[in-house]
């Protein structure tokens, strides 16, 4: 707990997880800054998403402690309750609920009580659907709030699932891989959204895209068979001899 | 005629050398003559002589076949038939015609004679040549237990030569040992032997023995008791293994096949057990074929019935996946519910064709029977069911592990869409697994129909229990329905002395809800982000 | 909120429940036998018998169509609440019994049994009864749901342990010393609240509140899935872990609507065993668990009308083809299984809706070319 200070946001100590043997994280330690965004790269399976899952209480670690805000031990805690503490988390594969227009997915993800019976009687209040015009705004859906979210395109789901973690107003946000099956446009139009929120709330962007990475313009940490193999900014890194090794092959 | 010997030499003690030295002839030809005791006395003598044809005269005696006729005195053995007896040389066996009854006199015989005689006969049967007389002879001994018979026992031990009746007699002289007024010494090791044999009847003497009036008797009785009652608890908990061990090779082989089709396509099939109910149907219908052409084929109608049952239910079960599972992938609610329309169908199909009752299906000779091992009685039926349940597991262990389309089942088991990509035809290998976890099912209708009846509704009663033994199990594999299986099995045998079948049941399903809470993948359950999707 | 709840559709069935509601009984009892309108007294019991469906098939629409959570024990639910009836009429039987026992129902003295089962007391109070009608399968919902919500158990392996489930009870409730009447069930019934069971008039009034219950069931279904609950509810059937990392605990929903579900399914037992006179431990066989599934299926899941429908058409299937060749039956039932998942994904209405859809923006295009100033009517979502 020596390196967690007050403006620690999220501080994963040692984490290890193994599957069947198999050490998906080993040993990794990261520290995010409250209202830092960082960019996490590293080839496939050297657990990017693995470490998500732990910070999100969808996977419990073997061993190690993942420390939130300070003082929160979220290996304690489920999916459900991580999410209300203030982290948001973006999946690889856009996903939203298909049946439920734009407006609603908007509308459930909105921070506020979250109990069944609470539901039950729940009306839409003016602050509410005034936060959601905001956000429609932001991720430009604005003209096609009443549509269902299947009819979207990839690029304008994934914007929408944005636009979702950022309704839920959380102090990390989690983004898998948020420009994979965009188009170029897209790609900067999404980094350029990221930016936007940044300072804010504290972001983790994971992404295989270069140009994407650059685009964000940030520090930039590389993981490798489960633990951290070099961490700056992406010149940095990218000049880094043991990057280049395990990105081009040995 | 070591065993002649001692036999005369016995009964000789009991005689104390009176009317010795007579052959049988005279001694039947006297035994009209005086009165009871008289009559007892030659018994014995009779006996004494040692000729395996006395055992004859004697029982005759006892029944009242034994007379003297009228007209020349002379003794005879009667046979009732046509208008009055037919008479025969007691002795000889030889035919002397018939005479009417009230031309022969009844040599008489008392309750007291025929105990005399019967104690005279066990002795004799206990000396008998024929080894198979002899250990009966002793089975009787130890039932009765008579304390008289420790002397006849102890020549019978001496002379034995098969170990097998030697240990009979020595428990019967045991178990008379206990009744009769024998030493402290005597009843202790009389004790250790009945402990040794540790049965039922052992347990019914020794609880007897409890009550002796000599209190360390009574003490040494209590101790062997309990030490009997943990003996029989030990076989009885490994009869409860074996039952529970026939029963999961049942389940194993009911469920197997649907743990491949399971873990493969993530598909549930609930028309699994009306493909069961079709082997037992081919079955049938090989053994009607059989019975009416080539009725000395009989014994290998099993054999026949297996490739059979497997084509069979293996192309209803190809033809079930191209029909309808092959459009419903990525929703697995609509196939089970599908697949259930399916059973419906095929359950209906057979009631139409076959009817609605039990066929008849027969157990070949080398099904039939029981041995024992110790007190564990073991049917031949269960163990080759159990025997063929583990060829099955070994030989699909086999295909998935060492042949091409075992590879490319677990390849699209692990990942459906990189195996895809590879050039696996999934298609074709969701068929073939869909078609070897049926033709399996096929495999085993032909086993339970040996054990369970075969009608329409077969396949209905186990449908339930192999889901249960695959989610337990784990999907996806084999090993975890293996253990599944047997695990079921097992607990559901130990559970059912205490609960009765039904409830034992019910308990067995209730763990496994609550099994569920704690591995909600089953036993053996992959791990790891893969298994998410 | 209510207003919220009924659309013009819901406006439309719940209008048409309460009319029969309320004309079936009048045309029963009032509409001379030689007239056309005349609605026989087994007519009324037949249809009264199809309600308690439809209220049973609409608990499971309820959380398969809108939860996703497919439940192959619904059955035993039903016959819970079938039971806790039963148990009621069983005590109102008193002293008529065959064996005039005024305590114990005639299987118990059968039995040679002395004295009433503990779980037997309170039921010769009617509300009590009704309380249980309701309790007894919601409380066992929320225990199995708990139980299985929380360890996260989803998809075909809720629907095989919840298969299990009501097999278990099967066996437990064929037993003799259940204290439930065995193989045999409950039976023998006389009246209830004093209104003889055989009488045209209480039949009739059993198929009224048969029909109000449906109504009140469909209303309560309504306020829920048109809540903001419902939108969870819906969001967990199609992307479940996106619902739990937008901060939902997602058992509890769950658990809920399970729960919910199984009470409005030990209504509808409540009310289907007065009107057939029997319950036994068949209802709880698996077979008639999975048939409520496809009751929905044909209808059309997720439309709760659909499961109404559903319920109706594959019933009247049922009693015209048992009564003309039975050993056709179960063919046909095994052929909608098949041929629903198949080709009708979203069943009858959910066909027809599509298909007037298509209709409907056919014209409207056509219309369109016509030209801007006609406007083509919206059709209602």
């Amino acid at each position: 707990m020596t390196v967690s200070t007050a403006d620690t946001m999220l501080y994963l100590n040692g984490v290890s997880v193994a599957f069947d043997g198999f050490k998906a994280i080993n040993e990794l330690s990261l520290v995010l800054e409250e209202g830092e965004m960082r960019a996490v790269v590293g080839p496939n399976g050297a657990g990017k998403t693995t470490m998500m899952d732990i910070i999100t209480g969808k996977t419990r670690p073997d061993k190690g402690e993942v420390i939130f805000a300070g003082n929160v031990d979220l290996t304690k805690h489920d999916e459900a309750g991580i999410a209300r503490m203030g982290v948001g988390r973006k999946f690889q594969k856009p996903t939203v609920f298909e049946t439920h227009t734009v407006e609603d997915n908007l509308l459930l993800s909105l921070k506020g009580s979250r109990g069944v019976f609470d539901l039950l009687f729940a009306r839409r209040t003016k602050a509410e659907q005034a936060r959601i015009d905001e956000l429609l705004d932001l991720i430009r859906l604005g003209d096609r709030r009443s549509e269902k979210a299947a009819a979207l395109s990839h690029g304008q789901k994934q914007w929408l699932e944005i636009g979702m973690l950022l309704a839920q107003d959380p102090k990390v946000l989690l983004v898998d891989e948020p420009a994979a099956g965009m188009t170029d446009a897209e790609t900067m139009q999404t980094a350029e959204l990221l930016r936007q929120v940044a300072g804010e709330h504290t972001v983790m962007v994971v992404e295989h895209d270069m140009d994407f990475v650059r685009a964000l313009g940030v520090k930039v940490t590389v993981l490798h068979e489960g633990s951290v193999l070099a961490e700056g900014s992406l010149d940095h890194v990218s000049s880094n001899p043991k990057v280049i090794d395990v990105y081009l092959g040995r | 005629m070591l065993r002649t010997l001692a036999l005369s030499l016995l009964l000789a003690i009991g005689l104390g050398g009176a009317a010795a030295a007579q052959s049988l002839e005279e001694l039947v030809a006297a035994l009209p003559d005086g009165g009871y005791d008289d009559r007892a006395k030659i018994v014995r003598a009779i006996a004494a002589t040692g000729d395996p044809r006395a055992i004859g005269i004697l029982e005759a005696l006892s029944e009242g076949d034994i007379q003297q006729l009228k007209s020349d005195n002379s003794v005879v053995r009667v046979q009732k038939g046509g208008a009055g007896y037919l008479i025969f040389d007691p002795v000889t066996g030889e035919s002397r015609g018939d005479v009417k009854r009230r031309d022969a006199d009844k040599v008489k015989v008392n309750n007291g004679l025929r105990r005399e005689i019967a104690a005279v006969l066990g002795a004799m049967t206990l000396m008998s040549d024929d080894p198979n007389k002899r250990l009966e002879a002793a089975v009787t001994a130890f039932s009765t237990a008579d304390p008289e018979q420790i002397g006849a026992l102890d020549a019978a031990i001496e002379a034995e030569t098969v170990d097998k009746v030697k240990k009979a007699l020595r428990d019967a002289r045991a178990a008379s040992i206990m009744k009769s007024g024998a030493s402290l010494e005597e009843k202790q090791e009389a004790l250790d032997r009945l402990v040794g044999r540790g049965d039922r009847d052992a347990l019914s003497i020794i609880t007897a023995a409890t009550q002796d009036k000599d209190p360390a008797v009574a003490k040494a009785a209590a101790e062997a008791q309990e030490k009997v009652e943990r003996i029989r608890a030990m076989w009885s908990n490994a009869q409860n293994v074996w039952y529970g061990l026939s029963l999961g090779s049942v389940l194993m082989l009911a469920a197997i096949g649907l743990a491949i089709s399971f873990g493969v396509m993530g598909v549930i099939n609930m028309a699994h057990g009306e493909l069961v109910m079709l082997g037992a149907y081919a079955t049938y219908m090989v053994q009607e074929v059989i019975r009416n052409s080539a009725p000395h084929l009989f014994d290998y109608s099993l054999l026949i019935a297996l490739p059979i049952a497997f084509c069979l239910s293996g192309g209803v079960g190809v033809a079930i996946e191209r029909g309808v599972c092959r459009w419903l992938y990525g929703r697995p609610l609509e196939t089970l519910l599908a697949t259930w329309g399916v059973s419906l169908i095929l359950q209906q199909t057979v009631r139409s064709i076959f009817g609605p009752t039990n066929k008849e299906v027969g157990n070949p000779s080398w099904m039939s029977g029981a041995f024992d091992i110790g007190q564990l009685s073991v049917t031949y039926n269960r163990l080759w069911i159990f025997v063929f349940a583990l060829v099955v597991f070994g030989l699909l262990l086999l295909i998935l592990k060492k042949t091409p389309i075992g590879l490319q089942m677990r390849a699209v088991t692990q990942n459906r869409r990189m195996a895809d990509a590879m050039g696996v035809k999934t298609g074709w290998v969701d068929a073939m697994t869909f078609g070897l976890g049926a033709g399996i099912a096929g495999l085993a209708g032909v086993a339970l129909s040996q054990i369970d009846n075969v009608s329409p509704n077969l396949g209905q009663g186990y449908i339930v229990d192999s889901f249960m033994v695959v989610v337990f199990g784990g999907v996806g594999n084999l090993w975890g329905a293996l253990a599944g299986a047997f695990t079921l099995g097992v607990v559901n045998k130990f559970l059912e002395p205490y609960a009765g079948a039904v409830l034992a049941k019910v308990l067995v399903l209730v763990f496994i809800i609550l099994f569920i809470q704690r591995r909600p993948r089953g036993l053996f359950a992959l791990r790891g982000r893969a298994v998410e999707n | 909120m209510i207003l919220r709840a009924l659309d013009l559709k819901s406006q439309i069935f719940l209008a048409i429940t309460l009319i029969v509601a309320a004309l079936v009984p009048v045309l029963n009892l009032y509409v001379p036998e030689s007239s056309a309108f005349h609605v026989s007294s087994f007519a009324v019991a037949l249809f009264g018998k199809y309600l308690t469906y439809a209220l049973l098939a609409i608990s499971v629409d309820l959380i398969w169509g809108f939860c996703g959570i497919l439940s192959l024990g619904h059955g035993a639910f039903f016959a819970l609440g079938g039971y806790a009836m039963g148990m009621h009429l069983m005590r109102e039987i008193g002293d008529r019994g065959v064996y005039a026992n005024p305590l114990l129902p005639d299987f118990m003295v059968f039995l040679n049994w002395k004295e009433l089962p503990w779980f037997w007391h309170g039921f010769d109070m009617f509300w009590f009864a009704c309380l249980m009608v309701v309790l007894v399968p919601g409380a066992l919902a929320f225990v199995f749901g708990w139980f299985a919500f929380r360890s996260r158990v989803t998809g075909v392996y809720f629907s095989i342990i919840t298969q299990a489930m009501t097999y278990a009870l099967l066996l437990a409730f064929f037993r003799n010393d259940m204290g439930f009447g065995g193989n045999n069930g409950l039976t023998d019934f006389k009246d209830v609240l004093g209104y003889d069971l055989q009488s045209d008039t209480t039949r009739a009034g059993l198929f009224a509140l048969s029909a109000l219950a449906l109504a009140g069931g469909f209303l309560i279904c309504r306020l829920v899935v048109t809540s903001r609950l419902g939108k969870v509810l819906v969001s967990i059937r199609d992307a479940e872990s996106r619902t739990r990392f937008l901060g939902y605990r997602v058992e509890g929903y769950k658990l809920f609507v399970f729960t919910l579900s199984a009470m409005l399914a030990g209504v509808a037992g409540a009310l289907y065993v007065p009107q057939v006179g029997i319950i036994n431990p068949g209802e709880f066989s698996p077979a008639n668990s999975i048939e409520i599934v496809i009751w929905v299926a044909v209808g059309g899941r997720g439309l709760l009308v659909g499961a109404v429908v559903g319920a109706i058409i594959v019933n009247a299937a049922k009693t015209l083809l048992t009564g003309w060749v039975p050993e056709i039956w179960l063919f046909a039932l095994g052929a909608i299984f098949i041929f629903v998942t198949l080709f009708l994904p979203k069943g009858v209405l959910g066909g027809l809706s599509a298909f007037v859809d298509l209709i409907g923006a056919k014209t409207k295009s056509k219309s369109e070319a016509k030209g801007p100033s006609s406007t083509a009517p919206q059709l209602a979502e």
